[in-house]
């Protein structure tokens, strides 16, 4: 799709803009001095706000926004769409007070006792990708490692094929980034998806085993099995919310230490630094934006919001503003203080942060120790996914290993 | 020196346990839980602070009594 160009993000912002697209930090930062919270007449209305103090402000008020989409696009939610609580991927686009009971019974497969038991695995098909690599000296960083690395792991929590791993990831394009679509495109857009996971669904039925997909099956809510639309939902959420995000996580971690060689060197030499070097990462390169509908029209700080305004939760902008973190718009790779959010704030914090933040681990840790060097082999080759989850979804490499022994 | 978590405003970052796993641990839901009495030991100050000013949500404090 092609849009109108920007005339001024502060009034006209879209965040599938090619500008935004290619570095949306200048823009937030220009917001923040002029704004601080932008409007648009795109996507039917939508706002937002840039400041780390508003933006958890919104997340925190369930009783002027609600999640019963997270996604913007050009439609809202109508009389077809999926009612609420539950909504179309619960809990995400659930609210309280539901959202506390759908959110309660994902959390034990998602503690950090839980996500410990993955590692190993994690390990295992990490060093199975760079094997794969054979003797390189180009690799395209996004393409042959990042992607495949959630899709694997997601595959296994669910326990679908891992081999259907390019269908998972048409899919979580079509969610994530078919946001411009007609709305009636749109919905028609999600029929594969509908019929995989109905497959998957009957497949675990005669077949149940422990993983995800049979304990959402077979989990109870106030001692009735859940809605077979709520199981549904979940296994959207999970799929689409597990996937492009780690795999924007690493590629962009990846494509920061290509470019910046003292952080690089200094990880190789000082491995024990990571997971402060990670966080910092996950502040600098958020790659969630989230949103929430306006409930009823309402004064924002004098912002006149309207009933089914869209509403951008940039935790990203959030993540880099100067009044919350010192030198923010800096990469500091040993920042010891550090209260990002890149998994947001207030009750949708995201339920797979243990996760992200070990796959995110594992995956630099083998990688760098597979090529301790590497620089990008093109800037102006690297591409960046468009709409709210931002990561390179193509990143080449040069790369240099050290000789086997 | 006394660690503390308001329940009421956690959500289950894990800052606190990662930073601090002499003064926290994970629930099984993976929300952060004081060990013991919460008391910080001289040589835990430095990552008692830490985890305050770590905690997303501004749920983790430090009494001194």
């Amino acid at each position: 799709m092609s849009h109108l160009p920007v005339a001024d993000f502060a009034t006209d912002f879209d965040h599938t803009d090619p500008a935004w697209v290619n570095d949306p930090y200048p823009i937030y930062e220009d917001l923040r001095e002029r704004c601080p919270v932008a409007h648009s007449d795109r996507y039917g209305g939508a706002w937002l706000p840039v400041r780390h103090e508003d933006v958890a402000s919104i997340a925190n008020d369930h009783e002027h926004f609600t999640s019963r989409n997270v996604v913007v696009n050009e439609g809202r939610p109508g009389p077809q769409a999926p009612p609420a609580p539950i909504g179309v991927a619960p809990p995400i686009t659930s609210d309280p007070p539901f959202h506390q009971l759908a959110r309660r019974l994902l959390l034990p497969a998602f503690s950090p006792n839980a996500i410990n038991e993955l590692e190993g695995f994690t390990r295992e098909l990490c060093t199975q990708l760079l094997d794969g690599l054979g003797d390189v000296d180009h690799l395209d960083a996004a393409v042959d490692y990042a992607q495949h690395i959630p899709v694997g792991v997601i595959a296994k929590m669910l326990g679908f094929p891992p081999e259907d791993g390019d269908l998972f990831r048409e899919f979580v394009h079509i969610i994530l980034e078919g946001v411009d679509l007609p709305f009636e495109e749109r919905i028609a857009s999600f029929e594969p998806l509908r019929a995989y996971f109905e497959t998957q669904i009957l497949e675990h039925q005669e077949h149940p085993r422990d993983d995800l997909t049979s304990f959402l099956l077979n989990v109870e809510l106030n001692g009735q099995r859940l809605e077979m639309r709520h199981v549904f939902g979940t296994m959207l959420l999970i799929l689409a919310a597990g996937i492009d995000t780690t795999w924007s996580a690493i590629g962009a971690s990846i494509w920061h230490l290509a470019r910046t060689e003292a952080d690089r060197t200094r990880l190789v030499a000082e491995p024990e630094l990571m997971p402060i070097a990670i966080e910092e990462l996950l502040r600098a390169y958020a790659p969630v934006t989230m949103a929430r509908l306006v409930k009823e029209d309402f004064d924002f700080q004098g912002h006149p919001m309207k009933k089914d305004d869209w509403v951008l939760l940039s935790f990203p902008a959030a993540n880099r503003d100067p009044g919350v973190f010192e030198r923010a718009d800096e990469v500091v790779i040993d920042r010891e203080i550090n209260r990002h959010a890149a998994f947001g704030l207030g009750v949708h914090r995201c339920v797979g942060s243990n996760l992200a933040r070990m796959e995110l681990r594992v995956s630099l840790e083998c990688f760098l120790e597979r090529f301790p060097e590497f620089h990008l082999e093109d800037e102006t080759a690297v591409t960046w996914a468009r709409g709210q989850v931002r990561g390179p979804r193509t990143l080449p490499l040069v790369v240099v290993a050290p000789p086997r022994t | 020196m006394r660690v503390t978590i308001d329940e009421s405003r956690c959500q289950g970052h894990g800052r606190c346990f990662s930073i601090a796993p002499g003064l926290f641990e994970s629930d099984e839901l993976g929300n952060g839980v004081v060990l013991g009495d919460g008391i910080v030991a001289a040589d835990q100050e430095r990552h008692a602070n830490l985890a305050v000013a770590n905690c997303p949500e501004g749920a983790v404090s430090i009494e001194v009594a």
